[in-house]
């Protein structure tokens, strides 16, 4: 049980990858992309827990309270926006080869061998 | 190379991938059972340093907010970029939107649908800079604030309000809002150095945590932020649905 | 003073939003001239760092929050002066670049200038950085700028495939890098590189060597080192000329700046101990990329793919300088990236020139079209020479500084390696000079495999004034040009740069000044006698290497048919086959990429052993 959101992480990780190389449609590839994205907020988040304790807002509980690490969230919500970002453009890209070449495959999109 | 030689070369290396991830993991410290001295002295003197209660947001905007400026930017320059990938090319041109099939009966258009839509707008703007405001307290901020707010247009486009959209958010005011907010939390960083010792630094009033009007540059940050970020994800609608419904092949007359 | 630090990275970042929420009230020519001066400013900063970071390095803590307990609080920039060259150079490259597109180069708005500006950020940023994430995000930030400069060219399918390739193996590196700071922040609980370092004790374990492989990975892919390195021929092939000269001449610096800064600042204390293994592994992802990078390069008739694919060997070059894990190696890899960035940028706008004039890039396309351009030829040509490592340039310095320290720790096939990859570099840029200023060489109908496709015309990326050469895109490639040349003459630059390779090794003054506050001085290293005579011999047998390729292959068509088709059988094969596997396919490149850091973590994790 205490391995298992590493396992997870790195799962994804894998998954992931081979669903970019396998891919047969741009998009699909760009949505692979944010499930490789994803295995790292899981091994952030995974790294930060701490068992029996509460979120880092101390609105309504004392300064003091057992809670997990604020670092990894910061640092996942930052992530969070570069994922972002990189889709859009990488989408922006599909649509504009979609123009051009009629097709989203990978397989036959060819002009850069050699 | 064929899609099996791809294949096995990727198996060969998603196998050692797997193995020496999972080695190294293995050195991690229990799941649950984090020491962490950066998070922990954080949690212990966020509020009493910045006044913000929620210490996610302390560290995002104060702590290490050249951090988030640098991310603010990364937003910018993929905003900025797929305008450039989907401006129109020089064979095409840009029509306004028009509807193909004016002397057909349109598709039933589901009624609920449409005022479902409508009706959320309104509440998602107000729980948009809602959750921008109130981001040094609860859980929210300015980049999850920025983008409820940028789900508004979006509602409309799916109430098939397209034109109307267009017309409340035309393109000069949306890259202004956008290229305001991102140089504003520059701007802010610039007056924390002019102002005082360090870029960046908090300097307006702390307030007293738990109010509204508290934390400094915080609570200007998260409305910076927000601010760009909603009008960046605005543009990035705009974008992608120009191209789709606007931009046509140059016609041949 | 260390304000400029802050200022280096805020000043192009607001000019970049402000230009582009203002661009539409904006004529043409003010936009260009804000961005010039942006970059230009900028440059200024880094430089004006750079003096005062050579007597002791500068540490900045951002918001004003000074570590406390040794734990750092805030995030830091810490100017040494290898960051801040870094930073200037790219500075003065930006700048450059934004010179030679003026006027001419089809900009849309202010995006463009905007696009650019971020992009120094970025790298100014990274060169400065104290904190691992923090140099995550300014990688990013420079990444995404690449990413949309990159695909710029909508109209061919070219650009948006390179770019493409580019953004999906970039940001694969950019999260194997982030899993890496994860492990390590699990293992210590800091994001500061001093902090860290500190943390780490001394023996590597799994969590550390893990840690490292994909750290390492993250920046390989960047540096375009192979198996990672299939993204940058795409990129390069297609991207704009001003925003190739900045790739080729820093995106593959950063990225081994990055495994370096890394390396010597947290993994030093941990990794010493293993500090052999490390190298050999190392060595042979450089020699092999170098050997790679080489063959690909001659192997090319597009100029911009036979620049990108040279970048790649040199890098391989740079990598086995700072392989060695000396200072000595790491100050001539300093000088060699410094110089031969100069070189690669003069020699882009050199190929860029040709396309504004000629409207291509393709050797056999502009076959004899380039007669008249002599000044340009002459640019080119000495270019050329220059990357082959012809002394006194600065290159030729940098390159026998590696030599020379490689011969210390007993790697004598070094010099052979340098001296075959210089060849095979150089003498490709030759070969084409031959072909299209003079028209020697075979025509067309000999080449074997050259493809229909890649003898099309490219569309043109300029507009108007083809008539003559203008001179914004002359004089900056003969100013980086002559600046490659004057380089090892600077006084005191070698002496400085063996100083600053001293202080950036030191991991416990970095400790000490970021983490206590306590400065030292770097001390100022005696004045260098430059490389030893003796390395002057591979300095001229590269060059002879290069032209003696370059005329064989021009003259090929006068060999018996015999030979032609014995070093058809033999080399021509392999090189086939090399090129075969560049093909342009994104899910080839991420298996490749997948196999390259199983191997790398393989190997780091025997090496524990």
């Amino acid at each position: 049980m205490n391995f298992l959101p590493y396992a997870v992480a790195a799962y994804l990780l894998v998954i992931g990858l081979y669903g970019i190389v396998t891919s047969r449609n741009l998009i699909h590839m760009v949505v692979c992309l944010s499930v490789v994205q994803s295995s790292t907020y899981v091994v952030l988040l995974s790294i930060g827990f701490r068992s029996n304790a509460t979120a880092p807002i101390f609105v309504d509980i004392p300064v003091g309270t057992r809670a997990v690490d604020p670092i990894v969230q910061a640092l996942t919500s930052t992530d969070v926006v570069i994922g972002v970002t990189v889709s859009a453009l990488l989408l922006a890209l599909a649509v504009q080869v979609h123009k051009r070449s009629r097709t989203l495959d990978p397989n036959s999109l060819s002009s850069l061998k050699g | 190379m064929s899609s099996s030689v791809r294949s096995t070369v990727f198996f060969i290396g998603a196998a050692g991938l797997a193995v020496f991830l999972l080695w190294g993991l293995a050195g991690l410290p229990d799941f649950g059972n984090f020491r962490g001295d950066y998070g922990l002295l954080l949690n212990r003197v966020g509020v009493e340093q910045t006044s913000a209660t929620n210490i996610v947001a302390a560290v995002t905007f104060d702590y290490r907010g050249f951090d988030t400026m640098a991310e603010e930017f990364i937003l910018f320059a993929a905003v900025l970029g797929t305008a450039l990938l989907l401006r129109a090319q020089r064979e095409e041109e840009e029509e306004p939107a028009e509807d193909m099939a004016q002397d057909r009966r349109p598709p039933h258009d589901s009624d609920a649908v449409r005022e479902l839509c409508l009706g959320l707008v309104a509440p998602a703007v107000l729980f948009g800079l809602y959750v921008v405001a109130h981001g040094h307290l609860s859980p929210g901020g300015g980049f999850q604030g920025g983008v409820v707010l940028a789900t508004a247009p979006l509602l409309m486009y799916l109430a098939g309000e397209y034109a109307g959209l267009r017309t409340l958010s035309p393109r000069t005011v949306v890259e202004l809002a956008e290229g305001t907010g991102a140089a504003g939390y520059v701007g802010v960083g610039l007056v924390g150095l002019a102002a005082s010792v360090s870029f960046m630094k908090n300097f307006l009033p702390l307030g007293r945590p738990g109010d509204l009007l508290s934390s400094g540059t915080i609570l200007v940050l998260n409305f910076a932020v927000g601010f760009a970020v909603a009008a960046g994800f605005v543009l990035l609608l705009t974008e992608f649905l120009e191209q789709t419904l606007e931009v046509r092949r140059r016609s041949r007359a | 003073m260390e304000d400029l630090a802050a200022l280096g990275v805020a000043i192009p970042l607001v000019t970049a939003a402000l230009l582009s929420g203002a661009a539409v009230f904006l004529p043409r020519r003010a936009i260009e001239i804000v961005s010039i001066a942006a970059a230009a400013v900028t440059s200024a900063c880094c430089l004006l760092l750079l003096m005062d970071a050579s007597e002791s390095p500068l540490v900045y803590w951002f918001g004003g929050w000074v570590p406390r307990d040794g734990v750092a609080v805030g995030i830091a920039f810490v100017v040494d002066p290898m960051g801040a060259a870094l930073a200037a150079f790219s500075g003065v490259l930006v700048t450059a670049a934004l010179l030679y597109s003026w006027r001419f180069f089809d900009a849309v708005g202010a995006l463009y200038h905007s696009l650019m500006l971020v992009f120094l950020s970025g790298i100014v940023g990274l060169c400065f950085s104290g904190d691992l994430f923090n140099m995550f995000v300014f990688l990013g930030v420079l990444s995404v700028a690449a990413f949309a400069l990159t695909g710029y060219k909508i109209e061919e399918a070219g650009p948006l495939q390179g770019a493409m390739n580019f953004a999906l193996t970039n940001s694969i590196g950019a999260f194997l890098l982030l899993w890496g700071i994860a492990l390590l922040y699990g293992r210590t609980g800091a994001l500061n590189l001093a902090q860290m370092g500190e943390s780490l004790g001394t023996r590597p374990d799994a969590l550390v060597m893990a840690a490292f492989a994909l750290v390492v990975a993250g920046f390989f892919i960047k540096a375009a080192i192979v198996p990672f390195h299939f993204w940058l021929a795409d990129a390069f092939a297609t991207a704009p000329l001003p925003v190739c000269i900045l790739l080729g001449g820093v995106v593959s610096e950063l990225g081994l700046y990055g495994v370096a800064r890394v390396y010597w600042t947290v993994f030093e204390g941990p990794l010493s101990s293993v500090a052999s293994e490390l190298r050999t592994i190392l060595l042979v992802a450089a020699a092999t990329t170098a050997v790679v990078g080489a063959v690909m390069s001659f192997a090319q008739h597009h100029l911009q793919r036979m620049l990108a694919f040279s970048v790649i060997a040199h890098a391989g070059l740079f990598l086995v300088g700072l392989a060695t894990l000396t200072p000595a190696g790491l100050s001539g890899a300093a000088v060699y990236m410094l110089a031969d960035g100069l070189v690669k940028a003069s020699l882009f706008m050199c190929v860029g020139i040709l396309q504004h004039r000629l409207g291509g890039v393709d050797e056999y396309h502009l076959r004899g079209r380039g007669r008249r351009f002599v000044a340009t030829a002459a640019l080119f040509v000495v270019g050329a020479l220059a990357l082959a490592g012809l002394p006194p340039f600065g290159t030729y310095v940098g390159k026998a500084l590696i030599e020379e320290e490689a011969k210390l720790l007993g790697l004598a096939w070094v010099t052979p390696l340098f001296v075959l990859v210089s060849a095979l570099t150089g003498g490709a840029l030759l070969r084409a000079a031959g072909r299209v200023f003079m028209g020697w060489g075979p025509p067309i109908e000999h080449a074997d495999e050259v493809s229909q496709a890649e003898g099309e015309e490219q569309e043109a990326e300029t507009v108007a004034g083809r008539e003559r050469t203008p001179a914004v895109m002359f004089v900056p490639a003969l100013l980086l040009g002559a600046a490659a040349f004057a380089l090892p003459f600077v006084p005191g630059l070698l002496a400085g740069s063996e100083a600053a390779a001293e202080a950036f090794t030191d991991r416990t003054a970095y400790v000490e000044e970021v983490l206590a506050g306590e400065f030292r001085r770097i001390p100022a290293a005696p004045a260098h006698a430059g490389p030893k005579s003796e390395e002057l011999v591979p300095g001229f047998l590269s060059v002879a290497g290069a032209l003696g390729l370059a005329a064989f292959t021009l003259g090929s068509n006068r060999l018996p048919s015999r030979w032609r088709r014995a070093i058809w059988n033999s080399a021509g094969r392999i090189v086939v086959g090399l090129r075969n596997l560049h093909s342009g396919h994104p899910g080839d490149y991420i298996a490749w990429l997948t196999f390259g850091v199983a191997l790398l973590g393989g190997a780091f994790g025997v090496a524990l052993r």
